[in-house]
């Protein structure tokens, strides 16, 4: 049952946010650069529900372009990241041995650097830019995928049914494609939508160092930068991003743990 | 035991030897050039080439790694580009800093997440159970630059209690234990959030064994079934994520040392990458991974101390 409520409340807020950001796209409140400096900090009116920001423009139309950025850099970067790094997982899979030593060895390596300050290191070395950012998440989440995807491969590898491919000549390519993938998709999208929470945070903390989006890209990690200047003038500039930030990991994470409960084949055979 | 613990630490030296392979690699493959850097584009190209073989970038890669790598295990990283000092002096001047943040971090965690998760598991499915599982998921949601706002929000704009950064030295030492509450604090609750969740699980499942319902019907008071029974048999998941925790906090450190402008290593860190300085980027990047690498290795002899079986089963 509780996953159930975990799967509802993480899609409604994972809805929320992604609504947001797609409407965005098309229609905001108010213009997102338009800036009105005789209207600046205003408290919310019926014009700007949630106010105005240090130059006048609209909060809640940049909370809303901050929802499309910081949706689509962290889905992007674990969909590249996660995609290279099933390929590897299943490379190593399907090839054993030295080939899967190796790949495995590397992952470990790449274990001993927090990902955060990799995160920093690539964003610095490449300019700090959103696109940089998302690339230096999706560089992370490589291993991570390259073990989860070797680990639930190695499972299905041993399973009848793919002896059974093997004994009638199939290449380890195309068992890979047609057996291997569909089977191990489950504990795959679970992590992609953990990692997706993971990476909202990362990006919103990189753009919070200014290594991230760059002005006048809306971003929440940003906006939080420029409101922590104004703390004493306009608190509450602080805590709408703040709140996105965290209402999207949250949504994220809850969602993932319904999926994994809902996934996990020994809860549906208690079920049935 | 002798073998094992022989075999990790030869792991995590070879390790170590790996990160540096990589930091080295990574920084040299890097655009820009340092010597560019430091004497500006209005240089001649002969100063240039001087100042190339000066900082010694002219030599093969492997020859400088080996100078590098050589010079580092004796504490000497090279001169800085941007500060014209040693990094290791740069360095030992801020490492206190953080170090303190993230000890204090980590210990206000484990005085807060333990109890809590234990508190959790004993009412399993009750308003307590409920109350902490809703609260670390959210906290485990809440960014720690975030929450560090909030807390400057509250207790320096609002009350005016603490103040809302900066860092006056060590040798004023009550306004410097001040200075480090609110940021000890904001790494410390995210990272209590994580393991109030991880122990609670960890205790659910030690107690659904026999050994827990006997000890129960022998009629152990309930606290001490949980402390001396149930705690000691689901260390091993809850040692697991505090050597992770201790990773993210001193990552952590980087940020919430932004958050509050504390002079320690992430400042460091920052500014360095902001001055293009790669020969303390490059320090202070090996630096924070062999931090990792150290809790890593102290995580695996935890393991053994806990359950001397584990020798056998670890490659």
């Amino acid at each position: 049952m509780r996953h159930r409520a975990s799967l509802i409340l993480g899609a409604v807020l994972v809805g929320l946010m992604a609504a947001a950001g797609l409407v965005s796209l098309a229609w905001t409140p108010w213009p997102l650069a338009e800036i009105d400096v005789l209207n600046k900090l205003a408290a919310p009116s019926a014009a700007h529900p949630l106010g105005t920001d240090g130059l006048g423009r609209d909060l809640l139309s940049r909370l809303m372009a901050g929802a499309a950025n910081s949706l689509s850099v962290a889905a992007g970067a674990v969909l590249l990241g996660g995609g290279i790094g099933t390929g590897l997982g299943l490379l190593a899979s399907a090839w054993g041995g030295r080939v899967e030593e190796a790949l495995m060895r590397l992952c470990d390596l790449s274990f001993a650097f927090p990902a955060l300050l990799f995160a920093i290191m690539l964003a610095a070395a490449f300019g700090p830019s959103l696109l940089n950012t998302g690339l230096a998440i999706a560089f992370i989440n490589v291993p991570i995928f390259a073990r989860v995807a070797r680990g639930a491969a190695n499972q299905v590898w041993v399973r009848d049914f793919v002896l059974a491919g093997r004994a009638a000549g199939r290449g380890r390519a195309a068992i890979s494609r047609d057996h291997i993938v569909p089977n191990i998709a489950a504990p795959l999208i679970v992590q992609a939508t953990i990692e997706i929470a993971t990476a909202i945070l990362a990006e919103a903390a990189l753009s919070y160092l200014g290594l991230g989006a760059q002005p006048p890209a809306a971003s929440w990690g940003r906006m939080l930068a420029e409101a922590q200047t104004l703390l004493w003038v306009a608190p509450m500039q602080a805590v709408w991003p703040g709140l996105c930030i965290t209402a999207a990991v949250l949504g994220f994470g809850l969602l993932g743990d319904g999926l994994r409960d809902w996934a996990d084949p020994r809860l549906v055979r208690r079920q049935a | 035991m002798t073998r094992f613990l022989i075999r990790r630490a030869a792991g995590f030296v070879l390790t170590l030897l790996a990160v540096s392979v990589v930091v080295f690699a990574v920084m040299s493959m890097l655009p820009g050039d340092p010597a560019l850097s430091i004497l500006g584009i209005e240089a001649s190209p002969e100063a240039l080439a001087a100042m190339r073989s000066q900082l010694g970038l002219d030599a093969p890669a492997p020859a400088r790694y080996a100078a590098w790598a050589l010079g580092a295990l004796k504490g000497d990283f090279g001169t800085s580009y941007a500060f014209r000092v040693p990094v290791g002096g740069l360095i030992a001047e801020r490492l206190p800093l953080t170090l303190s943040l993230a000890l204090g971090a980590m210990a206000v965690t484990l005085v807060l997440a333990p109890g809590l998760g234990m508190a959790a598991a004993a009412r399993h499915g009750g308003p307590g159970d409920w109350a902490v599982m809703v609260l670390s998921q959210i906290g485990i949601a809440v960014p720690a630059f975030w929450m560090s706002i909030l807390l400057i929000l509250l207790f320096a704009v609002r009350l005016g209690w603490l103040p809302s950064g900066g860092f006056p030295g060590w040798d004023q030492p009550l306004a410097a234990l001040r200075a480090l509450v609110l940021p000890v604090i904001a790494l410390a609750l995210v990272q209590s959030a994580v393991l109030a969740r991880v122990t609670r699980s960890a205790a659910l499942e030690v107690m659904r064994l026999d050994f827990v319902r006997t000890a129960r019907a022998t009629g152990l008071p309930r606290r001490r079934i949980l402390w001396r029974h149930v705690l000691p048999n689901a260390l091993i998941p809850i040692v697991t994520i505090i050597g992770m925790q201790f990773a993210a906090i001193v990552t952590g450190t980087v940020v919430i040392e932004s958050v509050f402008s504390l002079p320690g290593l992430g400042r460091l860190l920052l500014q360095s990458i902001a001055n293009r300085d790669l020969i303390t980027v490059q320090a202070l990047v090996l630096l924070f991974a062999a931090i990792v690498v150290t809790a890593n290795f102290l995580v695996d002899l935890a393991y053994v101390a806990i359950d001397p079986r584990l020798t056998g089963r670890q490659s």
